[in-house]
């Protein structure tokens, strides 16, 4: 029981963001037309690529020798990449179709 | 030091562009910027962290022909297979990147476990350890998900007693997990880990099929998102926490808004079983329905259309399918030439994705304005001439609303029945996804147009253009 106590007490500033995010996220799209929901998901697909922040902080401090680490470091960069720079395009795309107009 | 706090001021204001991003992704108008401004929220993350990170110990990011080379194959990768998707096989791609991103947050709890020391807290390894499980969950369920899209994988499987072998999957990884974090943390027991939860991403996304697959899309998309939180979590980085606690909670809500529009529970998508329960009703509803049906020719679905005055187009999934979104905007143009006034019926689920049939039409010029959202346009079904039905099925039928013995009972449904004239343009009198019987095809104001979506609409375009 302590630990957890001592976990949140730790990281209170952390949770704080964790709790007002989920409000938040869920608060900026309920007004959403069902028209935009695949591109909605596709933005938001690519928000959470995020994650690549992780990938180069691994990288970044992966020792010179350590080659499980570096080669595994690598490849989640290449992916989390992937998934930001394709998960904006893709979106892009989806989005200037509907601005076209005759 | 003060470098850290510029680094935070990024994050920061990573994280502002990313809210205010989403926020206007979720309007029509704004919704390219939104994309933009998430992009240069994202970039500016990045950017910042490449130069001004530092570690607890002080030291700066390293390794930076690794980083930028990485950095430089994933966009190369990534824009080039976004630019040429074509827009029908764009849930798949959606899921393919989600992949990506699960992976690269599994990935990095693997390094990460890699270099804990024995002191580290339950926490920390708790942390690590659920970012590797969920990743590799959203990671092989996404791949899964895109094989059955791409049709590289094209039968469901269930296997036997699939529900139970889930849940006991779902347990040991779950178990093992914590096991690990209460001090046994052993590299075989993390591969362990890891090897159970792809397999249970696979198996979870396995049974799915058909139009649910958006909804199981939706939901790996909010995995990676809490996958990125927990790295938020490790590192003490504020913008991977809400970037990844965003998409949690956002994807989680979009993917009950789509459960919703088909009248399906969450856990009936997941574990349900609608293939097997709905075949006995669709028995006992087509007894019910049985007879004969009308059938129509392309000549006289264009003669009903040329002197018509209001047209309501309803495209389905069988639209994206046959690929005749451009030549029923054709149809469109050509009816509105002469004077008809045509609008598009969006159901909440037409398509392979809530919205792809906008987008779909919207690629092939269709104005905006002409795509009419489901409670705009029900009332107006009753003053309508002709109502177009093409590739849809289940969302007009009309069961939905008087049968309460059909499986589809309380989805709400385009009232397109209302109609003085029903066309059905189907190719044959294959049930639609529910497996169920139409019994708006019986009606005495409805026609089939049996043949291929695509080969009928060229026919009645060409009827058309020789009526003048």
């Amino acid at each position: 029981m302590d630990a957890i106590i001592t976990f949140i007490g730790e990281n209170i500033q952390l949770i704080y963001i964790l709790i007002l995010s989920i409000f938040v996220g869920i608060e900026v799209i309920s007004k959403v037309p069902s028209a935009l929901h695949t591109p909605l998901m596709s933005g938001a697909n690519a928000i959470h690529g995020v994650v690549i922040i992780g990938a180069i902080i691994v990288m970044g401090h992966a020792e010179a020798g350590n080659w499980p680490a570096l080669i595994l470091g690598f490849l989640a960069v290449i992916l989390g990449t992937l998934n930001v720079v394709g998960g904006f395009v893709v979106t892009d795309r989806m989005l200037e179709m509907f601005k076209k107009k005759k | 030091m003060i470098q850290q706090y510029w680094l935070y001021l990024i994050y920061l204001l990573g994280s502002v562009f990313f809210i205010v991003g989403l926020k206007m992704l979720s309007g029509p108008k704004t919704a390219r910027n939104g994309n933009f401004l998430a992009a240069a929220g994202m970039a500016i993350a990045i950017l910042g962290t490449i130069f001004m990170h530092t570690n607890e110990d002080g030291e700066p990011i390293g390794n930076y022909g690794w980083i930028f080379g990485g950095i430089a194959i994933g966009t190369i990768i990534g824009w080039i297979s976004a630019k040429k998707v074509k827009m029908t096989d764009m849930p798949q791609m959606v899921s393919l990147f989600n992949g990506m991103g699960g992976a690269c947050a599994a990935l990095i709890s693997l390094v990460e476990f890699g270099h804990l020391h024995d002191d580290a807290s339950p926490a920390t390894v708790l942390t690590i350890v659920a970012g590797l499980v969920i990743g590799s969950v959203s990671f092989s369920g996404s791949i899964i998900a895109y094989a059955k899209l791409q049709e590289i994988m094209k039968k469901t499987f269930r296997l036997p007693a699939q529900n139970i072998l889930t849940l006991v999957l779902l347990i040991a990884t779950l178990g093992l997990t914590v096991y690990i974090a209460l001090g046994h943390p052993s590299t075989t027991l993390v591969y362990t880990v890891f090897a159970l939860s792809l397999a249970y991403g696979v198996l979870f996304v396995l049974p799915i099929g058909g139009a649910d697959m958006p909804v199981v899309i939706s939901l790996l998309n909010s995995f990676t998102g809490v996958a990125a939180a927990f790295g938020g979590f490790l590192y003490d980085n504020q913008v991977m926490l809400t970037g990844g606690i965003l998409v949690g909670s956002a994807g989680t809500l979009l993917t009950i808004l789509m459960c919703n529009a088909m009248n399906r529970s969450l856990t009936n998508v997941i574990f349900g079983s609608f293939g097997g329960g709905s075949a006995a009703a669709a028995g006992g509803g087509s007894a019910t329905t049985g007879g004969a049906v009308k059938s129509s020719t392309p000549s006289d679905v264009a003669i009903m259309m040329n002197y018509a005055q209001k047209v309501i187009i309803v495209p389905g999934y069988g639209l994206a399918v046959a690929q005749a979104q451009h030549v029923i905007h054709e149809l469109e143009a050509l009816l509105e030439q002469r004077g008809v006034e045509v609008k598009y019926a969006i159901h909440p689920v037409a398509g392979r994705m809530p919205g792809h049939m906008n987008v779909l039409l919207a690629e092939s010029n269709v104005a905006y304005d002409k795509l009419v959202e489901m409670e705009e346009i029900n009332d107006q079904f009753s003053t309508t001439d002709v109502v177009f039905v093409v590739g849809a099925n289940d969302v007009v039928n009309p069961a939905a609303r008087s049968n309460p013995a059909s499986p589809i009972y309380g989805m709400p449904i385009l009232n397109a029945d209302k109609a003085k004239t029903v066309i059905v343009s189907k190719r044959s009198m294959a049930a639609g996804y529910a497996g169920i019987d139409n019994e708006l095809f019986y009606y005495p104001n409805c026609m089939m147009l049996f043949g291929d979506a695509k080969d009928s609409i060229t026919k009645v375009v060409a009827e058309l253009k020789g009526m003048d």
